[in-house]
């Protein structure tokens, strides 16, 4: 397998701990969190992300972050790569959050840029519904 | 990492050659030992070489029960379907261009089905049952007057599944066409009796049953008589079939791998035959575990489990100390999953959930134990990473959720 040492240690943590890796969830229905779910288990991987926020002057903060991820090795690396870097932004930060962002941090292999492309796309729909909400 | 401390469970993939046939094999190489050009003809060199890959065709045609002369050394099982697939439908074109074959047989069988196709062959591609067995009836539908070779596998290298040979060779039989079977995985784990089987030729592999790698051999017929056309030229080695200087050592290694194998063929499957029933037991203890494969005709080396809610991939990494193998999409290069688990006709999500052990020689029993309990507690934590499975404990029916496809 063509993986970098860090997407080995990152899903061997996330699964060795998932409590300490923000794995869980928060109620949809609070008015609070806003839900992003990205992918199809017929393709091989689901991203579910969810975003608990507070305003803070005229933006919201992100205070804490909860995921699932049904998908390989680096799908779930991903995700947990991703929520490491929401915590404390604002959400216009977190817009501007690329993919490449995630590639980076774990040198993700060429045929493995999708699981961070669907990284991408899961804080992008969490946000959504989350300023739906407001 | 070491190798040493991970357990190997991947043996349909390819098996660790056999101490003994390792020991005999270095007997062929060096300058003390018979080194000679099989087709030498002018010296004690080739007579002890030529000798030596004699012994070793008599050991292969033993396992099989079929004449010496009747095999044909080739480089691997690959280089056998070919030559069976190729050689057949190039020597009788004149006789009929339509060839049956399934959706599940290995790519080397397919891929030379489709080199065909290009050529002007027509091919039926059948369809298996659940359980990745072809049933004779849908061979016997498939049949047209221009069929002339039906290349069908003995055991499924994913699912373990067993084919009719007996049942599907009568079809063939009475048809007028070829039969070719693969029989890569069923060396060493099944009785062959070519002498009764109405098989007209069988692909060999050596690295499945204890021998090296780079070494197989094509069964072709005398009587009735099976002609192909050769498809490597150079000497008119092996009567005219496959050209090419013997590789001694390797042809050596293979028949002293086959006849360890009708040996010790029974005392392996006994062995294995309880690891089976264990293992199988155990696993589909975890909720939503489903065997891929007809447990009323498989073989108990080789044992398919998709578990639901988890991807394989990732399970894969999860046993870390284990070496199995998926038919995730992400094991591939194409990122396709498993073609063999998809013609099932089941969910793609279980072709992505699915592993497959297989178990050989060198399993003990402590193997199968520690395997188990890692796999019952990575599959747990894997599934509370899942949001698939979270969903499903809230009673949610997946297959009426939008899925954004991507």
């Amino acid at each position: 397998m063509a993986y970098s040492r860090k997407v080995v240690d990152k899903f061997e943590n996330t699964l060795n701990n998932p409590k300490a890796f923000n794995v869980g969830r928060f109620d949809p229905s609070e008015e609070n969190i806003g839900t992003g779910m990205v992918g199809a288990p017929a393709c091989g991987d689901v991203m579910k992300l969810q975003i608990k926020c507070e305003p803070q002057g005229n933006t919201h903060v992100i205070k804490d972050v909860k995921f699932k991820t049904y998908g390989c090795g680096s799908a779930i690396a991903s995700s947990s790569e991703l929520v490491e870097m929401l915590i404390g932004k604002t959400l216009e930060e977190a817009k501007d959050i690329k993919n490449k962002e995630i590639v980076d941090a774990l040198e993700l292999p060429p045929i493995k840029i999708h699981c961070s492309v669907l990284a991408e796309d899961s804080i992008k729909q969490a946000i959504e519904d989350y300023e739906s909400k407001q | 990492m070491s190798t040493q401390s991970t357990i190997y469970l991947d043996y349909a993939s390819t098996t660790p050659v056999d101490p003994r046939v390792a020991s005999k094999m270095m007997k062929f190489l060096t300058p003390d030992g018979e080194f000679g050009n099989p087709a030498s003809r002018s010296h004690r060199f080739g007579w002890k070489a030529d000798e030596a890959v004699e012994e070793a065709r008599s050991h292969v045609a033993n396992l099989v029960n079929c004449d010496p002369r009747e095999i044909v050394w080739t480089s691997g099982a690959t280089e056998a379907d070919n030559l069976a697939v190729k050689g057949v439908a190039r020597f009788y074109k004149s006789k009929g261009n339509h060839i049956i074959t399934s959706k599940i047989e290995h790519k080397a069988v397919l891929d030379p089905c489709r080199q065909l196709e290009r050529e002007g062959f027509e091919v039926t591609y059948l369809e298996p049952s659940e359980g990745g067995v072809i049933n004779p009836e849908d061979v016997k539908a498939a049949m047209k007057d221009s069929t002339i070779l039906i290349s069908l596998m003995h055991i499924n290298n994913e699912l373990g599944s067993l084919n009719d040979l007996t049942k599907i060779g009568n079809i063939a039989r009475e048809a007028g066409a070829f039969f070719h079977v693969d029989a890569a995985q069923s060396t060493g784990k099944v009785d062959i009796d070519l002498s009764k089987l109405p098989v007209d030729l069988m692909s060999f592999s050596a690295h499945k049953t204890y021998g090296p790698k780079g070494i197989g051999a094509l069964f072709v017929r005398r009587k009735p008589r099976v002609r192909i056309e050769a498809l490597i030229h150079g000497g008119g080695h092996e009567r005219g079939m496959r050209s090419g200087t013997l590789a001694t050592h390797q042809i050596v290694g293979m028949g002293e791998a086959f006849r360890i194998a009708k040996e010790e063929m029974k005392q392996d499957n006994d062995k294995i035959k309880a690891f089976h029933e264990k293992f199988l037991r155990e696993a589909m203890k975890i909720e939503h575990a489903y065997l891929n494969g007809d447990l009323e005709n498989k073989v108990p080396n080789i044992l398919n489990i998709s578990f639901n809610f988890v991807e394989g991939e990732s399970l894969i990494m999860g046993l870390k100390d284990i070496a199995v193998s998926s038919g995730s999409a992400c094991t591939s290069a194409s990122l396709e999953p498993s073609y063999v688990l998809r013609a099932l006709g089941r969910k793609d999500e279980l072709a992505h959930s699915s592993i497959r052990f297989s178990f050989g020689r060198f399993t003990k029993e402590e193997d199968i134990d520690k395997t188990l309990s890692i796999l019952h507690n990575v599959v747990e934590r894997l599934r509370e990473l899942s949001p698939l499975w979270e969903m499903h404990l809230d009673g949610i029916d997946l297959d009426t959720v939008q899925w954004s496809s991507h």
